[in-house]
C-alpha cells in the first residue's frame, strides 16, 4: 500500500512494470511453444491437424480479447481448479497472473501460429525434402533444418506482437493482476490525480515498447544469414 | 572427363545381385498415371543415365526409389533389402545409404558450406562435433572447395552450390547416388565443373543413376541409357547402340532433337 511518500509511490509503479514484463513474456513464450508446433501441423501435418489448428485459431482471432479474458477467468479456470482439487485432494486456487498469462498466450499463440506458418512457407521447399534425403527424421528436418531458419525469418512479426501483447496485456487489470494498469488505477483513485498518472502510463508502455523493439532488432541483425536478404548486393558476388 | 571406359562396365558381373532393384514400381499422382510398372537394376560402379522428355516421370521415379515419395505398387530393393519392409520408422536408415542430388541444389540456407556437410553426419549418424567438421572439410576437399568452407550458399556460385551438396551426400557414404538433373539450373560455363566432379566419383567406383540432358557426358560415361517416357521404361541399353547413328531408336530420335534445341 503506498502512502504519500513518492519513492514508496515509484517503487509501486516499478513492480507493477516488472509484472507486465513477466506477463508478456511468459505470454509470448507460451505463445512460441504452443504457435510453432501448429505452424508445423499446418504446413507438414494431416488433413484433420490443420482443420482443428485453423479452428484453433479462427476461435482466438474471432473473439475480443476481454472476452476471453473473462471466459478464461470465471469459466476455465474453476473447471480447471474443480479438476486440480479432485485429482490432489486438496483445494488449490490459480492466481489471475496465471490466467492472464494463459489467455494471453494462447491468443497470441494463434497469432503466431500464422506468421510462423508464413515463414515456413516463405523458405525454400527443397531443404525438406533434402534433409530427408540425408536420413533426417522428420521431427530433425523441422528442428534442424526448417526451424531455424523460420524462426529467424519470424523476428520481425515478433516484434509486431512484442507490441500487440503490450497492448493487449494493459486489460489484465480487469482479472486483479496488479500490473502497471490495475497500480495506475489505484494510484488515481488514491490522490485524485487523472492526467499526470495515465501519461506516465503511456511513458511506461511506450519505453516498453522501444527497449523490446530494439532488443528484437538487434537479434535479427545479429542471427541474419550472410549473403542473404539485404546485404547481398553489398558482398562481392563469387566468381568462378 | 572425356576419358571413356573404365566405369562403363557393360554388363553385370555373373552372379552378383544388384545394388539396387526397382521392381515394378507404379505412382499415381493428381489422378494421373505418372509412374507405370518401372523396373531396373543397377550393379555396384554402374552409372546408368536417364533421359526422357519433360513430363515422363524422371524426377518421380528418383523420389519413389528413396520412398520420399511412397509408390502405389512394387518395392525398392537396396542391396536386398526391401524399402517397403523398413516401415515408417526405418525408412530413414533407408534413405541414409542413398544419396541424393537435386537440380536446385537444396543446400540449407542458414549454414555454411561446412556445416551443411557436418549437419547429417552430427544428427543422423551421431558423429561428435569435431569428427564430423574433419570429415566434412575432407569431403569439400574432394570436390575442390576446402577454401570456400566458411562461405553460406548465398555466398556461393551454383556450381559451387551443387559441388557442396555432392560433398554433403557423399559424407553419408552413400551405397547409391541419385542425381536429378545436377546442371541443369547452371550457367554454361559452370556445368564442367560439376560434372568433372561427377565423373570423379564415377571413377571412384560409386554406383549412380543420373537423369541429364547431357548427352555429351552420358555417352562417354554412362554403361547404360535407360529412356523413359509417359511413365514407362521405353528402352535401355548401351550409349553406342541407343544413340548410333541410324539407330531407330526413340532415344536417338529424342537426342538429336535435343541437340537441335540446345546446341549442346
Ligand atoms: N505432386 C504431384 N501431383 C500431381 N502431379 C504431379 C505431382 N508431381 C509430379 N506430377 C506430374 O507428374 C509428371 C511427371 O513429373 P516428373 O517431374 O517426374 O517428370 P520429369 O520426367 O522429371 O520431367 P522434367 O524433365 O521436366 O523434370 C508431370 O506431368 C507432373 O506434372
Ligand atoms: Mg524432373
Amino acid at each position: 500500500m503506498p502512502d504519500s511518500s513518492l519513492i514508496e509511490a515509484a517503487i509501486y509503479i516499478v513492480k507493477g512494470t516488472g509484472l507486465t514484463v513477466a506477463l508478456i513474456v511468459g505470454a509470448m513464450l507460451l505463445g512460441l511453444v504452443v504457435g510453432l508446433p501448429m505452424a508445423a501441423v499446418q504446413v507438414y501435418g494431416p488433413r484433420w491437424g490443420r482443420f482443428l489448428v485453423s479452428v484453433y485459431v479462427w476461435f482466438f482471432r474471432g473473439i475480443p480479447i476481454l472476452v476471453l479474458l473473462f471466459i478464461f477467468y470465471f469459466g476455465l479456470r474453476i473447471i480447471v481448479e474443480n479438476l486440480l482439487a479432485s485429482a490432489l485432494g486438496h483445494r488449490v486456487t490459480i492466481p489471475p497472473f496465471a490466467a492472464t498469462v494463459t489467455t494471453l498466450g494462447l491468443t497470441s499463440a494463434a497469432y503466431q501460429s500464422q506468421f510462423f506458418k508464413g515463414a515456413i512457407l516463405s523458405l525454400h521447399p527443397g531443404q525438406y525434402q533434402a534433409a530427408l534425403s540425408l536420413g533426417f527424421s522428420r521431427t530433425a528436418a523441422l528442428t534442424g533444418v526448417i526451424l531455424p531458419q523460420a524462426l529467424r525469418v519470424a523476428i520481425p512479426a515478433w516484434a509486431n506482437e512484442y507490441s500487440i501483447l503490450l497492448k493487449d496485456s494493459a486489460l489484465a487489470y480487469v482479472l486483479g493482476t496488479l500490473e502497471i494498469m490495475a497500480r495506475i488505477k489505484h494510484m488515481v483513485a488514491t490522490t485524485h490525480q487523472h492526467v499526470p498518472f495515465y501519461i506516465l502510463a503511456g511513458a511506461i508502455y511506450y519505453a516498453l515498447t522501444f527497449l523490446g523493439l530494439r532488443a528484437l532488432g538487434r537479434l535479427e541483425r545479429r542471427t541474419r544469414i550472410p549473403g542473404l536478404g539485404q546485404d547481398a548486393d553489398l558482398e562481392a558476388k563469387p566468381n568462378d | 572427363m572425356t576419358d571413356p571406359s573404365v566405369y562403363g562396365t557393360p554388363a553385370p558381373p555373373g552372379g552378383d545381385p544388384p545394388i539396387l532393384e526397382v521392381s515394378h514400381v507404379s505412382k499415381t499422382l493428381g489422378g494421373r498415371l505418372i509412374l507405370d510398372d518401372v523396373s531396373l537394376s543397377l550393379w555396384k560402379g554402374q552409372l546408368k543415365v536417364l533421359i526422357g522428355p519433360s513430363g515422363g516421370g524422371k524426377s518421380t521415379l528418383l523420389k519413389c526409389i528413396h520412398f520420399l515419395t511412397i509408390p502405389d505398387g512394387g518395392d525398392v530393393f537396396l542391396q536386398g533389402q526391401s524399402a517397403r519392409e523398413m516401415g515408417q520408422r526405418n525408412i530413414c536408415a533407408f534413405r541414409q545409404e542413398i544419396g541424393m542430388i537435386f537440380q536446385d541444389f537444396n543446400l540449407f540456407d542458414h549454414l555454411t558450406a561446412r556445416e551443411n556437410v557436418a549437419i547429417a553426419l552430427r544428427k543422423v549418424k551421431r558423429v561428435p562435433r569435431d569428427k564430423a567438421r574433419a570429415r566434412a572439410m575432407e569431403e569439400l576437399d574432394k570436390v575442390g572447395l576446402a577454401d570456400k568452407a566458411d562461405l553460406y550458399p548465398a555466398q556461393l556460385s551454383g556450381g559451387q552450390k551443387q559441388r557442396v551438396s555432392i560433398a554433403r551426400a557423399m559424407a553419408m557414404e552413400p551405397k547409391l547416388m541419385l542425381l536429378d538433373e545436377p546442371t541443369s539450373a547452371l550457367d554454361p560455363q559452370l556445368i564442367s565443373e560439376v560434372l568433372s566432379v561427377i565423373a570423379d566419383l564415377a571413377r571412384g567406383g560409386m554406383t549412380m543413376l543420373m537423369v541429364t540432358h547431357q548427352i555429351g557426358f552420358a555417352r562417354h560415361l554412362t554403361s547404360e541409357i535407360i529412356f523413359m517416357e509417359d511413365g514407362r521404361v521405353v528402352e535401355q541399353g548401351p550409349p553406342g547402340v541407343l544413340l548410333d547413328e541410324g539407330a531407330a531408336s526413340r532415344t536417338s530420335f529424342f537426342c538429336s532433337h535435343l541437340t537441335e534445341l540446345t546446341g549442346r
